[in-house]
């Protein structure tokens, strides 16, 4: 618990895990999922690199601006994908091809 | 002990994470969310960040996934059953992924990474408010104008045209 490698190789087990879930799921609420997980190993690794870095809390601001990030992008992403839902009445990402018709 | 603890939490978020990508069940899905957020947030406290820990159960357990689940209710009829969704090319997926795991984990295990040695410090809260307040001012305020954009562009793109 106290060596950095330990947080990179969680937050790299995390990335690989939301990296498969965008490539594979065909459901776009799933790959939202994924791309949340990739968001969280990415704040992982910001604050293990402030943590044994130095303690300058400057990875503390840079995680806290992606949590904000990560909460205007699902609000955005779901309002796309409902729209898309009354429009084709499937939310399979391969199917959408616009947002209007 | 507290090392138990770290990696029974390591555990957890992993684990959860494994039936997030992997469970045909999007409902399911999102309750494993739940666990890996909640892992996440564990780990942040052994980090030393506590703020962070309470900023993340709550945006992310609080905000997002309530979100996540409207969006599953909404876009599946409830009466129909499944709610489920399979995978897509999975074996070329799984190749990929494990093959950028490899790489990382490599390039991780690799680096002799420098170690500044630290005292745990007494308080963070007001050290991220006084760091916001001052040399993160102007991206705080963006982060506002941001969000105030994400509102009103989410409000306008799912109410139904008329």
């Amino acid at each position: 618990m106290d060596q950095l490698h330990n947080y990179l190789l969680i937050a790299s087990v995390l990335f690989s895990l939301g990296l498969f879930a965008v490539i594979t799921r065909r459901n776009a609420v799933a790959v939202l999922m994924g791309v949340e997980l990739i968001l969280n190993s990415a704040n992982l690794n910001f604050l293990a690199f402030s943590r044994f870095g130095g303690m300058n809390f400057n990875g503390h601001i840079f995680a806290l601006f992606v949590i904000i990030m990560a909460a205007a992008e699902a609000a955005v992403a779901l309002a796309i994908i409902i729209n898309l839902y009354n429009n084709y009445q499937s939310i399979n990402v391969d199917e959408a091809g616009q947002l209007k018709r | 002990m507290s090392s138990v603890l770290f990696w029974i939490i390591a555990f957890v978020a992993i684990g959860s994470a494994f039936i997030v990508v992997l469970n045909k069940n999007l409902f399911y899905s999102a309750i494993a969310l739940v666990f890996t957020f909640m892992g996440v947030a564990g780990l942040y406290v052994f980090l030393w960040a506590d703020f962070m820990a309470g900023v993340q159960v709550m945006i992310y357990v609080g905000g997002i996934l309530v979100l996540i689940l409207f969006g599953i209710m909404l876009t599946n009829r409830i009466s129909s059953v499944n709610i489920s969704h399979s995978n897509y090319h999975q074996g070329i997926g799984a190749v990929i992924v494990i093959g950028i795991f490899f790489i990382l984990g490599w390039m991780i295990l690799e680096t002799p990474w420098l170690r500044i040695v630290e005292q745990e410090p007494t308080q963070t809260v007001g050290k991220i408010g006084r760091l916001l307040m001052t040399e993160y001012l102007l991206p705080f305020e963006v982060a506002s104008v941001l969000l105030l954009a994400a509102l009103i562009g989410a409000a306008m793109l799912s109410r139904k045209a008329n």
